[in-house]
């Protein structure tokens, strides 16, 4: 379970003796509680559940991630693509193209 | 940046996929534990892109697939009582206890509303004094710090008309309790993203270690689920069996101490049945004592409940991966997505919900895609 | 899960093996536009009728009245709150009923509407409401003929509900229905998906959020006359209102026979749309639309259909999504953004917020 959604936060205000925060979720603004993440400033990221931000979106960690998704594809294509290698010798093809056809 | 659409790209789910296929050389069994995954891998069609041979189990991280029947069962008394305003989350509203559901006790004249969050729920509280509102405290590591947050604030806030009825799990004893079963088939799992952003990963090496079995920490986009996939089929390949955290933008190593906090005071561990599974030690959470006047069990004392569950029904053997949906004799019978037997077929990602569906398909038309890039006429 | 597709026993015809049994009450989801509403209708409604004029399931009925083809049909109004962004219950009351005529290729000429009031409720709001009414059906090209007016006792009703009834003429050569569906046809929507559900949702109690987003709620039977003015031969028409996308592509290949395949990413999601159902964990394909239709075109006509559509305001975003195929008759297919498939099946009701 766990569908938690990360979002931007755009204002920060006390209510009731909680800090809650606006986050858009890209056109869609909604109330978050921040009471487990103290330090969370306008601007940051979050990973919201149910009306409460869980965790900082690591912004910096997102990019890396991306990064090492891009050279898999350039490693493959800088010493071959063994799966390439061995679906030819097999007369395969590659699953996206199978799904694709 | 949305942090979303970046990790459903196509092309690099591709870059993903071709890793995926050159690693695999042989059959593997992958349980992703968590519902919400399940989901994301029936959204996507990503089971279908896998190298043939590489399963992948649906496990029981699905609060819907694995509230128990007697939970369900009080729920349902509770949220038919005059003044109760019955609030829940939606996937709750459709979940079979003995004999109806809480869409049936809703037709029925009960108060029952659908919320996004606990924190609605006292809300609803505040503004109706009068009125006795209970929230289906359901969910996991995940969910827990929010239905904490609702009660702690029921009682700093004196909202006493405010209850919760908890049913919460924790998924490393599930974990544990299925690399206990002596006809266990998983491998490696593929652990719950969002359970991690709250307990952090230091649960998890002991269990590594202890069933020689790879966990990844594994987030909930294409690319997430992918990149989960291909680190686990890696490590099984080179026989090691390591806590990877392929989801570190929103896991850290000690997850938020701040909600782990909450949870400490709010919560005790204790026993808890899994529906379909039995009683799994030390997986639940209750409240603690000091929050009793807000625990709707205590405040409704619910007695003279006699489950009874189908005795047709096989979910718990397929939440654990050991048949497969349509092994069970009632699947397709007895028990179809619109007369449930058990959880499994009441989501509609739920393993034996999603298995019957496929069935449609018939056995002519093994793979639709084929039939997918001629759709594209005009435009 | 390579073998979910294996073979299997016939299951083909699962599709209602216990129809109402299971709920001996009315509950939410027999409004919903989806498989139990489908049900009430088939086992419930259809066999105390009786008569023939009901077998087609359409949106409206088309009959012969006089040496003419009249379509009628009517609709009842019942959304909470009465006035959202983008319009209130006046404009779907209107629009609504237009559009299920328009859905047949009449043209809309008359309406009743009917206003079940709540003791108590304002008569500023009633005013509003009716203010609505007349605006919406001027826009649309028809005339409000008859009406009705109850009241029921305070706290047995929203405020204002509202029942809407309309009649058409089809023009000559036109035969437009569910069944006409056929493998070749392509599938064209008129615009972004999901907005009207969303702004109803945005102002829910218990759901609230600040969205950049109006109902679509609009009348369609002007785009429908352009789309026919580039052919007859249009297959098959559908609004999809409650049930979204996937409720309508699925009553179409059900009354059809046919197969549907879906491509995903040419479904047009408005970016707001996707981030709501993102944190409801609700899927757009089943959304609700009140100013959207979705046709099934002969593969000769579509790109001049679809021309025709571009050029129409209430059309401009229109879109191919898929196609109509031979294989999986009665059952919806969509290829994912990532290259697999998924089945798009019936709604059983309403769709719920998730949090798994």
């Amino acid at each position: 379970m766990c569908l938690a959604v990360p979002g931007k936060v755009v204002d920060i205000q006390e209510r009731d003796g909680t800090r809650m925060a606006q986050v858009d979720f890209g056109g869609v603004v909604k109330d978050v509680c921040l009471a487990y993440l103290p330090d969370i400033e306008v601007g940051d990221y979050a990973v919201v559940h149910v009306g409460f931000a869980l965790q900082r979106l690591d912004e910096e960690s997102a990019r890396s991630t991306l990064e090492l998704f891009e050279q898999l594809g350039v490693l493959e294509e800088e010493f071959g693509d063994a799966w390439g290698r061995a679906a030819a010798e097999a007369g395969a093809v590659r699953p996206v193209e199978e799904a694709a056809r | 940046m949305r942090y979303v659409e970046e990790f459903n790209n196509p092309e690099l789910a591709r870059r993903l996929l071709d890793d995926i296929h050159a690693t695999v050389t042989r059959p593997w069994a992958l349980m992703e534990v968590c519902g919400g995954q399940t989901h994301s891998i029936i959204r996507h069609g990503i089971d279908q892109l896998l190298p043939e041979g590489v399963e992948l189990i649906h496990g029981p991280g699905c609060p819907v697939c694995v509230t128990p029947l007697e939970m369900i069962d009080k729920a349902l008394e509770i949220a038919s009582r005059p003044g109760v305003v019955f609030c829940s989350f939606g996937d709750m509203l459709r979940v079979p206890g003995t004999d109806r559901d809480l869409f049936r006790v809703k037709g029925e004249g009960g108060d029952v509303r659908v919320v996004y969050s606990p924190l609605d729920a006292l809300a609803i509280a505040r503004r109706h004094p009068d009125r006795e509102v209970v929230f289906f405290g359901v969910g996991f590591e995940t969910t827990a710090p929010a239905n904490a947050m609702a009660v702690h604030e029921a009682r700093r806030l004196g909202v006493r008309n405010f209850s919760l009825l908890v049913s919460h799990v924790r998924v490393p004893p599930a974990i544990e309790a299925i690399m206990r079963s002596p006809d266990c088939r998983v491998q490696a799992f593929l652990a719950a993203g969002h359970v991690c952003s709250v307990m952090g990963t230091a649960e998890y090496p002991e269990l590594a270690e202890r069933y020689r079995v790879p966990i990844v920490v594994t987030g909930f986009e294409p690319l997430d689920i992918l990149e989960g996939i291909r680190r686990t089929v890696r490590q099984l390949e080179r026989g090691e069996h390591r806590v990877e955290n392929a989801y570190p933008r929103a896991v850290q190593e000690g997850g938020n101490p701040a909600a782990l906090r909450m949870l400490e005071e709010v919560f005790t561990v204790g026993d808890r049945a899994w529906r379909g599974i039995g009683v799994i030690p030390r997986s639940g959470w209750r409240l603690s004592d000091a929050y009793r006047d807000h625990d709707a069990e205590h405040r409704f004392s619910v007695s003279g409940i006699t489950t009874r569950e189908s005795g047709l029904c096989r979910s718990g053997e397929v939440l654990q991966g050991l048949i497969k949906p349509h092994e069970c004799a009632a699947f397709g019978r007895e028990c179809t997505p619109r007369t449930p037997l058990g959880a499994t077929m009441v989501s509609s990602e739920g393993a034996c919900a999603a298995y019957h569906l496929y069935r449609r398909l018939g056995t002519e038309t093994p793979a639709p895609a084929r039939t997918t890039e001629e759709a594209t006429p005009v435009g | 899960m390579a073998d979910l597709v294996d073979p299997a026993p016939d299951l083909s015809r699962w599709s209602c093996p216990l129809p109402l049994r299971d709920h001996p009450v009315v509950v939410m989801g027999h409004g919903g536009g989806g498989a139990l509403s489908a049900e009430l209708v088939q086992h419930l409604f259809a066999p105390a009728y009786g008569g023939p004029e009901m077998a087609a399931l359409g949106d409206s009925a088309v009959l012969p009245l006089g040496g003419a083809r009249i379509a009628f049909s009517t609709d009842s109004y019942v959304v909470r709150p009465l006035f959202f962004p983008g319009g209130s219950i006046g404009d779907l009351a209107v629009n609504g009923t237009v559009n299920d005529l328009a859905m047949s290729g009449a043209v809309p000429a008359y309406l009743s509407c009917a206003f079940i009031l709540e003791e108590g409720t304002e008569l500023a709001s009633v005013g509003r409401v009716a203010q609505a009414v007349g605006a919406a059906a001027r826009a649309a090209g028809v005339a409000v003929a008859t009406g009705d007016t109850k009241v029921v006792d305070a706290g047995h009703g929203d405020g204002v509900y509202l029942n809407t009834a309309g009649i058409g003429l089809v023009p000559q050569g036109v035969d437009i229905r569910p069944q006409r569906a056929a493998p070749g046809d392509v599938v064209i929507v008129s615009g972004p998906i999901g907005l009207h559900g969303v702004a109803i949702m945005s102002v829910r109690e218990g759901l609230e959020f600040g969205a950049e987003v109006e109902s679509d709620t609009a009348p369609l039977a002007g785009l429908v006359q352009a789309m026919l003015a580039v052919t007859p031969q249009l297959h098959a028409l559908r609004d999809p209102t409650r049930g979204g996308l996937a409720a309508s592509l699925n009553e179409i290949a059900a009354a059809s026979g046919t197969g549907v395949v879906l491509d995903e990413r040419r479904v047009p999601v408005p970016e707001p749309v996707a981030a709501a159902c993102g944190f409801l964990g609700l899927d757009p394909l089943y959304v609700a639309n009140e100013g959207r239709l979705v046709a099934f075109v002969p593969r000769e006509h579509a790109e001049a259909v679809l021309d025709a559509m571009r050029a129409h305001p209430h059309g401009r975003g229109a879109a191919v999504v898929g196609e109509c195929v031979a294989d999986h008759p009665g059952l919806v297919v969509a290829r994912t953004g990532l290259g697999g498939t998924r089945i798009v099946d019936l709604p059983l009701g309403e769709q719920l917020p998730r949090i798994c």
